[in-house]
C-alpha cells in the first residue's frame, strides 16, 4: 500500500477540517481533533517515510513528494520530528478547546490552518509558500470573529498586514534567484534583501508592525488568538531560516546577522517595556507573544550551529506557555466585565487555577527559573553574551519588563477586598486542562531533556545551518 | 499594437482605480472593480497565454460579484469610523495624482529590475498597488478595505506574471482573490447591525 507524506499530513487534516465544520458538539470535537492531531504526531514521529514497512501481510510505503499542477509538496524524512511537534501541540490546543469553549471553531479551521502552513514548509520551489501562509491567513478571519458580532480594527489590520506581506516575500524570492546569479551586482542585493525585510516584517509583525496584536488579543476569544500567536510566527521563522538555509550570501552576510540581533532586541526590549506598563491582562499576552518572536529571532542571529537548536528550543515552551497563558485569559473574561486591571481585581478568589496559569505562564516567558522557558532562554543568553554583552544587558530589560508585567498582574488578581471568600467558579475541565498545563510548564523546566526526543534531529532538516 | 492595448489598460486602470476611491455608492465601486480587472488581464496577456490569464479576470469577477451580491443582501449600512478619515475630494484627486506621478517616474527603474516586464505592465501595476495602498490608508469601511486589498495583489499579480509563469501560482493566487472576497464578504455581513426583531 502506498500513501505519500502530503497527503496524511496536509491534505488528510484540511479535509476533515471541513467536515468537522457541520459537527458542534464542543467535547466530541475537542477529544476527537486532539486524539487525530495526537495520532499524526505519533505516526510522524515514529513512521519513517521512504521506507517499506511490513504491518502483518500488508506492507506500507509513505513517500515523500506528491506531485500538484507540476509543482512538488516534498516532506522528507528529515521533517518528521518538525511535523510531530507541530501536531503534538495542536492536540494540546485541541484537548484544551472545550475548555475555553472555542472548540467548534478552533478544531476545524484549525485543522485547516495547520495543513496549510505544514504545506508552505512543504512547496517546491519554497518561496511559493508565502501563497500558502496568505490562504492560512484568510482562513483564520472566521475562525477569530463570529458572523453574529461586528468584527473589531485588529481583525481587519490582521488581514491586512499580513495580506501585504505575501507580495513581498514572493518577489523577494524571485529576486534573490536574480542575485545567486550574480553575486556581484550590490544593487539587486539591497533591493532583494529590502523586499524579504518587509515581507517577513509584515508576517512576523515586527516592531512597529505589530500594532494589530494588543488589539485582537483585546478584542477577541484569547484562546483562539493564542493559537494564531502561536502557529503563524512559528512557522514562518522556520520558513525564514530556509531562506538563510538556501542562500549563502545571505547566510554569510554580516549585515544581516546585525539586522537580526537588533530587530530581535527590538522586540524583546519594546515587548517587555510595553508589557510592564499594560493594564490589561490580554494585552499583556500580546506583548509577551511579541517578545517570544524576538528570542526566536535573536536565536537565528547566533551562530547557527548554537542558534538552530536553541530555535527548536524555544518552539515546545511557546506552544505550552501561550496555550496555558491563553486558556486561563479565556476563563477569567467569561467571570470578569472586562480583563482591565480594575475589573479583575481580586480575581484569584474566583478563578484560582486560571489566576495561577497566567501567572506561571507569564514567568516562564520572562524566562522565570524552573519553568519551561527558562533552559531555552538561558541558552540563549549564554550565547548572545559571548557576542555582545550590550546586547544581553537589553535582553535582560526585556525580560524584566515581562517578569514586573507577571508581579503587578499577581498584586491584581489578589488583591481582593477584607473578608472576601474563595469561590471558584472553574468547570471540572478547565480545572483538568489548567492544572496539566501548569504542571506541564514546571516539567518542562525541571527536566528540559525530555523534549530532546523530538528536537535533537530537527537541524537536519536543513542543509547548511546547524551543522 | 499589442503595446497600444496595453497602454490602454493602463488608462483603465487610472481611471478605475481613482474612480473607486471617489465612488460612494457601492455598486459603482462593483462595476470600477470588474473594469479593472479587466485591464490587469490585458496587462497579463502580456507575457502568459490567454489561457492562464483569463483565469485572473475570471476569479476577478467572481471575487467582484461576491462583494457585489453580499453588500446588495445587506438592508443597513455596515457599522464603520469612517467619519475619523480624510473626506474631502480635493484631498483623494491631491493623492491621486501624487499617487500617478510616484508610478510614472519609479516605472523605468522598476522595469529594469523586473527583468523588463515592459513599461505599460509595470506602470500599470505601480498604479494598482499604489492606489490600493491609499485607499487602504484612507479607509476603514469594510467594503473599501477588500477592495484595496484586491487591488494592491492584483497590482502585485501584474508584475509577477511577467516572470513567473507556473500554473500552480496562478491557481492559488486566483484562490486567494476568492478568500479575499468571501473575507470581505464575511466581515460585511458581521459588521451591519441586525434589525431586533418585534414580537
Amino acid at each position: 500500500m502506498n500513501l505519500n507524506a502530503p497527503t496524511l499530513w496536509i491534505i488528510i487534516p484540511m479535509a476533515l477540517g471541513f467536515l468537522l465544520l457541520f459537527i458542534s458538539n464542543q467535547r466530541l470535537l475537542s477529544i476527537f481533533g486532539g486524539l487525530v492531531a495526537l495520532a499524526l504526531a505519533l505516526i510522524a514521529q515514529f513512521v519513517p517515510t521512504e521506507i517499506a514497512l511490513r504491518v502483518g501481510p500488508l506492507s506500507l510505503r509513505v513517500a515523500s513528494d506528491l506531485i500538484v499542477l507540476g509543482r512538488a509538496l516534498v516532506i522528507p524524512p528529515t521533517e518528521g520530528s518538525l511535523l510531530a511537534l507541530i501536531y503534538g501541540a495542536a492536540a494540546l490546543w485541541f484537548f484544551g478547546a472545550e475548555a475555553a469553549r472555542s472548540a467548534t471553531r478552533l478544531v476545524p479551521l484549525g485543522f485547516m490552518v495547520i495543513g496549510l502552513m505544514v504545506a508552505s514548509i512543504a512547496v517546491e520551489p519554497f518561496l511559493y509558500a508565502a501563497l500558502f501562509i496568505e490562504m492560512a491567513i484568510l482562513l483564520a478571519i472566521p475562525m477569530l470573529t463570529s458572523i453574529h458580532r461586528p468584527p473589531g480594527r485588529g481583525v481587519v489590520r490582521f488581514l491586512i498586514y499580513q495580506t501585504l506581506a505575501m507580495p513581498f516575500i514572493l518577489l523577494a524570492g524571485w529576486l534573490l534567484a536574480g542575485v545567486e546569479g550574480s553575486p556581484g551586482d550590490v544593487g539587486l542585493t539591497a533591493q532583494s534583501a529590502a523586499m524579504l525585510g518587509l515581507g517577513f516584517a509584515f508576517l512576523l509583525a515586527i516592531f512597529p508592525l505589530y500594532s494589530w496584536i494588543p488589539v485582537l488579543v483585546e478584542e477577541n476569544s484569547p484562546y483562539i488568538v493564542g493559537f494564531l500567536l502561536w502557529i503563524l510566527p512559528t512557522i514562518t521563522i522556520i520558513f525564514g531560516a530556509g531562506f538563510l538555509d538556501r542562500y549563502a550570501w545571505l547566510r554569510s552576510s554580516p549585515e544581516l546577522i546585525v539586522a537580526l540581533r537588533s530587530v530581535g532586541l527590538l522586540m524583546v526590549v519594546t515587548g517587555g517595556a510595553f508589557a510592564a506598563f499594560q493594564r490589561h491582562l490580554g494585552r499583556i499576552m500580546a506583548y509577551g507573544s511579541i517578545v517570544e518572536t524576538g528570542f526566536s529571532l535573536l536565536a537565528l542571529s547566533l551562530d547557527f550551529r548554537l542558534g538552530i537548536p536553541i530555535l527548536f528550543l524555544l518552539i515546545p515552551a511557546r506552544a505550552l506557555g501561550l496555550a496555558v497563558w491563553s486558556l486561563s485569559l479565556t476563563v477569567i473574561k467569561e467571570n470578569v466585565e472586562t480583563m482591565r486591571f480594575g475589573a479583575a481585581r481580586g480575581i484569584l478568589r474566583v478563578t484560582p487555577l486560571a489566576g495561577a496559569g497566567m501567572i506561571v505562564a507569564t514567568l516562564s516567558t520572562g524566562a522565570f527559573p524552573l519553568l519551561a522557558g527558562f533552559p531555552s532562554r538561558l541558552a540563549l543568553w549564554e550565547g548572545l553574551s559571548r557576542v555582545s554583552i550590550g546586547a544581553s544587558l537589553w535582553m535582560a530589560i526585556g525580560i524584566i519588563g515581562l517578569l514586573t508585567s507577571a508581579f503587578r498582574s499577581l498584586a491584581v488578581i489578589s488583591m481582593a477586598d477584607e473578608y472576601t471568600t474563595w469561590t471558584p467558579r472553574e468547570s471540572p475541565t478547565q480545572m483538568t486542562m489548567l492544572g496539566l498545563g501548569i504542571l506541564g510548564l514546571f516539567i518542562l523546566g525541571l527536566f528540559p531533556q525530555t523534549v530532546q526526543f523530538f528536537l535533537a534531529d530537527l537541524p537536519l532538516m536543513f542543509e547548511q545551518l546547524g551543522r | 499594437m499589442e503595446a497600444a492595448f496595453a497602454w490602454i489598460a493602463v488608462v483603465l486602470i487610472v481611471v478605475t482605480s481613482a474612480g473607486l476611491l471617489f465612488a460612494h455608492d457601492w455598486r459603482w465601486s462593483i462595476i470600477l472593480l470588474a473594469l479593472q480587472y479587466l485591464g490587469m488581464f490585458i496587462l497579463t496577456l502580456q507575457h502568459w497565454p490567454i489561457g492562464m490569464a483569463s483565469v485572473k479576470v475570471v476569479a476577478g469577477w467572481m471575487s467582484a460579484a461576491i462583494l457585489g451580491m453580499t453588500r446588495s443582501g445587506l438592508a443597513n449600512e455596515p457599522q464603520t469610523d469612517e467619519t475619523i478619515w480624510p473626506r474631502g475630494r480635493m484631498f483623494r484627486l491631491f493623492a491621486t495624482v501624487t499617487v500617478v506621478l510616484i508610478a510614472a517616474v519609479a516605472t523605468p527603474a522598476v522595469d529594469t529590475v523586473m527583468a523588463d516586464a515592459g513599461f505599460p505592465v509595470t506602470n500599470g501595476s505601480l498604479l494598482l498597488i499604489g492606489m490600493g495602498l491609499l485607499h487602504l490608508g484612507i479607509s476603514s469601511e469594510l467594503l473599501r478595505v477588500a477592495i484595496a486589498l484586491m487591488t494592491v495583489v492584483s497590482g502585485f499579480e501584474v508584475l509577477y506574471a511577467a516572470v513567473e509563469g507556473s500554473v500552480l501560482v496562478a491557481a492559488l493566487l486566483a484562490v486567494i482573490n476568492l478568500g479575499l472576497a468571501l473575507v470581505g464578504s464575511y466581515l460585511l455581513i458581521a459588521a451591519t447591525p441586525r434589525e431586533t426583531e418585534s414580537t
